[in-house]
């Protein structure tokens, strides 16, 4: 008994330990978006004990009480920004299901046979978009959309995202079409309904948790993504990402007015990872066991 | 039966009617033909009006693009009127391969021309074909091969971080309140942005003066606790920073691993008297091989991605000890607009990325058939 005592101490310790680590951050940038400069700079770490609460990096973004309610300039290009990373990353996440949900049905479906191309080649065709790093894309991309005018445009962005999580997609969906059992189909094709028609009708709604799991995957990945939303937008597509990485002014960085937009930029993925956990889970675990 | 012919059947298989006329047929040919020399039209037009041959034209190559997407429209229409409910089937896989092979492989190619030309963007010359130049300048750049080999260590660093999520995840599968709470928890830095990390986390809590970590750092007892001047803790440093992040990602797959575990078959180890130890390595780990082979692909994909950290918070410094191959790259073309050169570069890179992941891959299947 007393020897399951201590592994039981043990076990929650490290669980605890680890909690700690993944969290504490989130501690330090939510505090340091209320501190002050002197505050800052000595490293103070409890709100009301070692310092007293300031609104001044809320102010800087207005966003701080008595801000709110009057006109900010810096508020409307904040949530400007806020906009553009929401409008892009969510239509193209959208984009990436709809085509990696067709293309995974048909992969799990029938056989193809595009030149010397068959279901796995093509099933690998796609799978190896994923180990593409940005990089090698970047700078063709580049060139190539000065001469579309696509840079700093909204569909242009959308385009490259959706390049960047279409494998992911691909990987998620062939597992789950996979476990829809083809008799179910079968039934209604003999029913007299287009192969199209029993998709829509019959799998989709089978597979829609899946599909959400693919599809808040995408969203987090695109949300966050920095190395090519820094390359291809300037001002009109920019995203939230890019004005992070582009706080700093030439003298010092005023930590505060850093820690609030950082906080801004996390908060909503925190709010999707704690209700949405389910299923950010079932996505990475999908592709786990099967794959 | 007369005749043998190997009719390879669809796992999901139509009685389909086979019966398109010929003039569909023909209707389908027309349409893609047509649309294909729209789209050549228009290109010829730009290309003339780019060069200045003629004067009328457009402003950019947008009306090439909308040909384009005309045309592989026209493509997809077209199969449904060749082949009738063959054709419907393959419009599932043909608009996601036609927008890889419109994203990706032109590019590409594209890509592939730049990297032998001398293209540097600050002078007014232009772009001209030098051959082998780059490759030789590559061969001879210190640089290049230090990012690498810095690659080398931060993908075994993957290692280091695959044992701390296993035994994490195997924490959260024993027998614990609050699994949910702490499986958020565990969560949450995967979905926290590597800019504001690198900047929090990197720049905030890593400050030597009054950062926590450093401060921290000071009370166990190193009077100097500076992250980012000595090359070792440095590549030490980014590598906890990026193993912060991914580390998530590695628990929740091998924890789905580990719930998917035969249940009676531990049952039965444990009445036979095993201890933890030898339970975990006789029977969990080799039934867990197949997933964690898969998380170590997948920690290794996004390992050889590495960048925004690297590019924010050191540049590479200091002497390039944290250097990424991708942030090599970025500093080459921001800072010296050396646009030929750095993409020979990438693609460099990618070639060895895709040797790497051939042998990985093929690795791990040999692997697996030999431990089943």
């Amino acid at each position: 008994m007393k020897n399951n005592l201590s592994e039981k101490i043990i076990i929650y310790g490290i669980l605890l330990l680890w909690t700690f680590i993944c969290l504490f951050p989130i501690y330090w940038t939510a505090t340091t978006s209320f501190k002050t400069a002197a505050s800052v700079t000595q490293g103070l770490l409890i709100p009301w004990i070692d310092f007293e609460p300031s609104w001044k990096g809320w102010r800087n973004l207005g966003f701080s009480p008595d801000t709110l309610f009057v006109e900010s300039n810096p508020r409307e290009e904040f949530l400007a920004r806020f906009f553009n990373t929401a409008f892009i990353s969510a239509s193209a996440s959208a984009l990436a299901v709809i085509l990696g949900s067709f293309a995974a049905y048909g992969l799990s479906r029938f056989n193809y046979k595009f030149g010397f191309m068959r279901n796995p080649d093509i099933s690998f065709f796609f799978l190896s978009q994923l180990i593409l790093p940005p990089v090698v894309l970047a700078l063709p991309v580049l060139v190539l959309y000065r001469e579309l005018d696509l840079l700093d445009t909204h569909i242009g962005m959308i385009l490259i995202y959706t390049l960047t999580v279409l494998p992911i997609v691909i990987w998620i969906m062939r597992d789950q079409f996979n476990a829809v059992p083809i008799e179910l189909e079968e039934a209604a094709l003999v029913d007299g309904a287009s192969v199209w028609m029993s998709f829509f009708k019959i799998v989709l709604p089978i597979v829609l948790p899946g599909i959400a799991s693919a599809f808040i995957l995408c969203l987090i990945l695109c949300w966050n993504e920095y190395f090519l939303a820094a390359l291809i937008t300037s001002t009109d597509a920019k995203t939230m990402p890019v004005m992070v990485a582009s706080q700093i002014s030439s003298q010092s960085i005023k930590w505060w007015n850093m820690a609030a937009i950082s906080a801004a930029l996390c908060l909503p993925l925190i709010i999707v990872a704690i209700f949405l956990e389910r299923y950010i889970v079932k996505g990475m675990a999908a592709g786990a066991i099967k794959g | 039966m007369s005749e043998i012919k190997y009719i390879e059947r669809d796992p999901l298989y139509v009685v389909a009617p086979s019966t398109v006329s010929h003039t569909t047929k023909r209707a389908g040919k027309i349409i893609v033909w047509s649309s294909f020399l729209l789209m050549v039209v228009i290109a010829i037009i730009q290309t003339l009006h780019s060069n200045e041959r003629i004067s009328f034209g457009f402003s950019n190559w947008r009306p090439v693009l909308y040909a384009y997407i005309l045309w592989a429209v026209a493509i997809g229409y077209s199969r449904v009127l060749i082949y009738g409910e063959r054709g419907k089937r393959n419009l599932f896989v043909f608009p996601a391969v036609m927008f890889i092979i419109s994203i990706v492989i032109f590019p590409l190619l594209f890509g592939l021309y730049i990297s032998f030309t001398d293209w540097n963007l600050s002078s007014i010359d232009g772009r001209k074909f030098n051959g082998l130049d780059n490759f030789y300048q590559m061969i001879s750049d210190p640089y290049y091969w230090n990012a690498l080999k810095n690659m080398i260590y931060y993908v075994l660093a993957v290692l280091v971080e695959f044992t701390i999520a296993f035994l994490l995840a195997i924490l959260l599968n024993s027998q614990i309140r609050g699994r949910k709470f702490f499986r958020i928890a565990f969560l949450i830095p995967l979905m926290l942005s590597p800019v504001a990390v690198s900047w929090m986390v990197g720049k905030s809590m890593l400050e030597q003066r009054f950062g926590p970590v450093a401060s921290f750092a000071r009370w166990l007892g190193w009077d100097t606790p500076t992250f980012f001047s000595n090359p070792v803790i440095a590549k030490l440093t980014m590598m906890c920073m990026d193993a912060w992040t991914f580390i998530p990602l590695m628990i929740i797959m091998l924890l789905a691993g580990l719930q998917a575990l035969p249940k009676e078959v531990l049952e039965a180890a444990k009445v036979d008297g095993a201890n933890k130890w030898t339970l975990f390595k006789n029977i969990i780990f080799p039934i867990m091989l197949p997933v964690s082979l898969t998380t170590l692909v997948i920690r290794i994909i996004f390992k050889l991605k590495l960048a925004d950290i690297i590019i924010i918070v050191t540049a590479g410094g200091p002497g390039g000890a944290t250097d990424s191959v991708t942030s090599f790259i970025v500093r080459e073309y921001r800072d010296r607009s050396n646009v030929g050169y750095g993409t020979l570069l990438s693609f460099v890179y990618l070639i060895f990325i895709v040797i790497l992941m051939t042998i990985l891959i093929r690795f791990v299947n040999r692997w697996l058939q030999r431990a089943s």
